[in-house]
C-alpha cells in the first residue's frame, strides 16, 4: 500500500490514489489531492465534497450523479464544470473516500 | 382471516405467490396479488425479437395463465402506499388493508429522463429493447436497416439485466453477417462504465471479445442529451458520437408509486437490507427483484434466488421469530455471445465472475465465463423452464439461493478475502 506526505500529512491510498484510511483527512489534504487533479478548490467545490462527506457518513456509500442531482440539489452541468472528466471519481478522491463501484 | 399482499405480478411476485401460497394456511391467509398489466412477459425474451429468433407469442401470456391458483389477484393500478396505517390505496378509491405487504414492482425504462431522447425519432432511429412495445418496434426497424452506424448505448447504471447491451450487440453483428450488412455496418459500443463491464475478470475477457467482433466502444460517456437533428448522443463533457440507429437503455427508474408514497430512493428503489430483504423503514414490508436498492444485478435469476430467502424469512417474521435467512446476492447469468454461443456468469456481494464449471466442480457441464454451445442451449432451454418451473414456485435442481465456490477458478487472493 502506497504512503505519501500530503499537506505534511502521511496518507496510506490505494494503487489509483484513493485514501485507504479517512481519519488521514483534513482540508489541507484536500487542496492538496485536487491540486494533484489541477483543481484550486472553491466554495462551489467545497459544497459537493461537504454533501459526500454528509451522506457518506450516512450511508457509507458514495452518492451516484442522481443523488447530487436530487439530494444534494447540485446539477450535472455544475459538477462537470467544477470536476471535469468523471466528477463523481475525482470528488470522491479529494473528499477521502473510496473510489465509487459501480453497480453490477 | 389476514392479508399477505403483493404488489407486481412479474417475475419475483408471481414466484412469491406461488410459494407462499404452498406454506400459508389457505384459512388463516389471504392472498392479495396487484398489478395492472394483462399480460405477463418473459422479459429476457425481448432481447431475442429484433432478430427473429423470438416471436411476439414465445415471450407474452396472460395472467390467467401464469397467476396460480388460490390467489387473490386484482388487475389494477397502485395510487400508493400507506405504510403507517397498513394499508394500499388504488386509483379508484379501493383500501387493501394488508398484515404483511412485498413490494415486486420492478423498474422500467424511462427516457424522458434524458433530454431530447423522446423526440419526433423516438421509435423511429432511437429505440430500446426493454420493453414489449420497444422490441416490436426495433424489429420494424431492423427490417429495413441497409447499413450505417449503429450505436448501442447505456445511459446510466444501475440497470436491469447488465449484460443485455453487450447481448444484443453480440447478436446484432452476427445476424448482421448473415444478412450481408456487417460490412455495411460499423458497430460502436456506448457505455458510461470505465470497461465494457463492471467486474475485472469478466470485463477483460468480454473486451477482448468485442474486440474481435470489431466493434468499438467509447467508454466514461455520461449522456447530457440527445440532438435530434444532429443525430448524435452529447455527454456533459461535450463529446459526441454520432448515429444513424441508436439502441439505448434508458435510465432505470422504480415505480412512481414508490415515490408517492415516500418509500423510494432518488431512483425510486427501495431502500432494503440486502440480506434479510426487509424493508429498512418498515418491518412488515419486504422488498424483492428489481425494486430493491440491493448491490447485486437487477435480474430474474436474482428475484428467483432472492424468493427462497424471502419466502423463509416471511415464516419466520409471521412466526414472530429473527429473520435468519440471508441472501448473498447471488446472480447467474446467459450472455449470447452470437452464432448459437454463449457465456455464463455466477457471482455474488463478495465473489466476482471468474472462469471454472457450472453448477457442478469438473464435471460442469456448463463453463463459466466461456463460450459454449451447451450455454446457449442452456439459456435457450430456460424459457420453458421460466414457464413451467420458475413462475410455479418449484426449485431448480443443484441450483440454490447459496452461491457454490466450487467449480470456480478462483484467484488465491480473493479466496482469502472471501473467507
Amino acid at each position: 500500500m502506497p504512503t505519501k506526505t500530503l499537506a505534511g500529512t502521511p496518507v496510506d491510498t490505494d494503487d489509483e490514489g484513493y485514501l485507504v484510511n479517512h481519519s488521514q483527512w483534513n482540508k489541507d489534504v484536500a487542496a492538496a489531492l485536487a491540486a494533484e487533479e489541477g483543481i484550486t478548490l472553491t466554495d462551489g467545490h467545497w459544497k459537493v465534497l461537504d454533501f459526500i462527506d454528509t451522506d457518506f457518513k450516512e450511508r457509507s456509500v458514495v452518492p451516484g450523479m442522481r443523488r447530487l442531482n436530487k439530494v444534494g440539489n447540485i446539477p450535472t452541468k455544475d459538477l462537470y464544470a467544477l470536476f471535469p472528466d468523471g466528477p463523481i471519481k475525482k470528488a470522491a478522491r479529494i473528499s477521502g473516500y473510496p473510489k465509487p463501484v459501480s453497480c453490477v | 382471516m389476514k392479508t399477505l399482499l403483493i404488489l407486481g405480478a412479474g417475475t419475483a411476485g408471481t414466484i412469491m405467490a406461488s410459494t407462499l401460497r404452498n406454506k400459508l394456511p389457505k384459512g388463516e391467509w389471504t392472498i392479495t396479488l396487484v398489478d395492472r398489466a394483462p399480460d405477463h412477459y418473459y422479459q429476457p425474451g425481448y432481447l431475442f425479437m429484433p432478430f427473429g429468433i423470438y416471436t411476439e407469442n414465445d415471450v407474452r401470456r396472460p395472467m390467467t395463465r401464469t397467476v396460480p391458483r388460490g390467489i387473490d389477484y386484482r388487475e389494477a393500478d397502485v395510487d400508493r402506499i400507506d405504510a403507517a396505517a397498513n394499508r394500499v390505496l388504488l386509483p379508484d378509491g379501493t383500501e387493501v388493508p394488508y398484515d404483511v405487504l412485498i413490494i415486486a414492482t420492478g423498474v422500467h425504462p424511462a427516457p424522458e429522463q434524458v433530454e431530447g431522447m423522446v423526440n419526433g425519432d423516438w421509435r423511429k432511429n432511437v429505440h430500446e429493447f426493454y420493453t414489449f412495445e420497444g422490441a416490436k418496434a426495433l424489429t420494424e426497424r431492423l427490417k429495413s436497416w441497409q447499413g450505417g452506424r449503429l450505436v448501442v448505448h447505456i445511459c446510466e447504471m444501475p440497470i436491469k439485466c447488465p449484460v443485455a447491451p453487450l447481448e444484443f450487440t453480440f447478436l446484432a453483428d452476427a445476424w448482421l453477417q448473415e444478412k450481408g450488412l456487417r460490412e455495411k455496418t460499423e458497430i460502436v459500443y456506448v457505455t458510461p462504465m470505465s470497461g465494457a463491464f463492471t467486474k475485472p475478470v469478466a470485463s477483460g475477457i468480454l473486451t477482448r471479445l468485442l474486440d474481435e467482433k470489431r466493434i468499438s466502444v467509447v467508454h466514461d460517456f455520461a449522456i447530457a442529451r440527445v440532438d435530434a437533428e444532429k443525430k448524435s448522443i452529447v455527454s456533459w463533457d461535450e463529446k459526441e458520437v454520432p448515429y444513424d440507429l441508436l439502441v439505448t437503455v434508458p435510465p432505470n427508474m422504480g415505480a412512481e408509486m414508490i415515490d408517492r408514497s415516500g418509500l423510494g430512493d432518488e431512483l425510486n428503489y427501495v431502500p432494503t437490507d440486502k440480506h434479510t430483504l426487509q424493508c429498512k423503514a418498515h418491518a412488515n414490508i419486504f422488498v424483492i427483484g428489481d425494486a430493491t436498492d440491493c448491490p447485486t444485478s437487477k435480474a430474474g435469476s436474482v428475484a428467483h434466488f432472492e424468493s427462497e430467502v424471502l419466502t423463509e424469512n416471511i415464516l419466520h417474521f409471521i412466526a414472530g421469530q429473527p429473520l435468519r435467512s440471508r441472501f448473498d446476492g447471488h446472480a447467474n447469468c446467459f450472455i449470447e455471445s452470437g452464432h448459437g454461443k454463449a457465456f455464463l456468469l455466477d457471482f455474488n456481494y463478495d465473489q466476482e465472475p471468474v472462469t471454472g464449471t457450472f453448477p457442478l466442480p469438473a464435471l460442469g457441464p456448463m463453463r463459466l465465463l466461456a463460450e459454449s454451445r451447451l450455454n446457449h442451449l442452456g439459456k435457450m432451454a430456460f424459457r420453458w423452464v421460466y414457464w413451467n418451473i420458475l413462475l410455479p414456485g418449484w426449485p431448480i435442481p443443484l441450483v440454490g439461493h447459496k452461491m457454490s465456490l466450487r467449480g470456480k477458478n478462483i484467484p488465491p487472493k480473493e479466496i482469502k478475502a472471501a473467507a
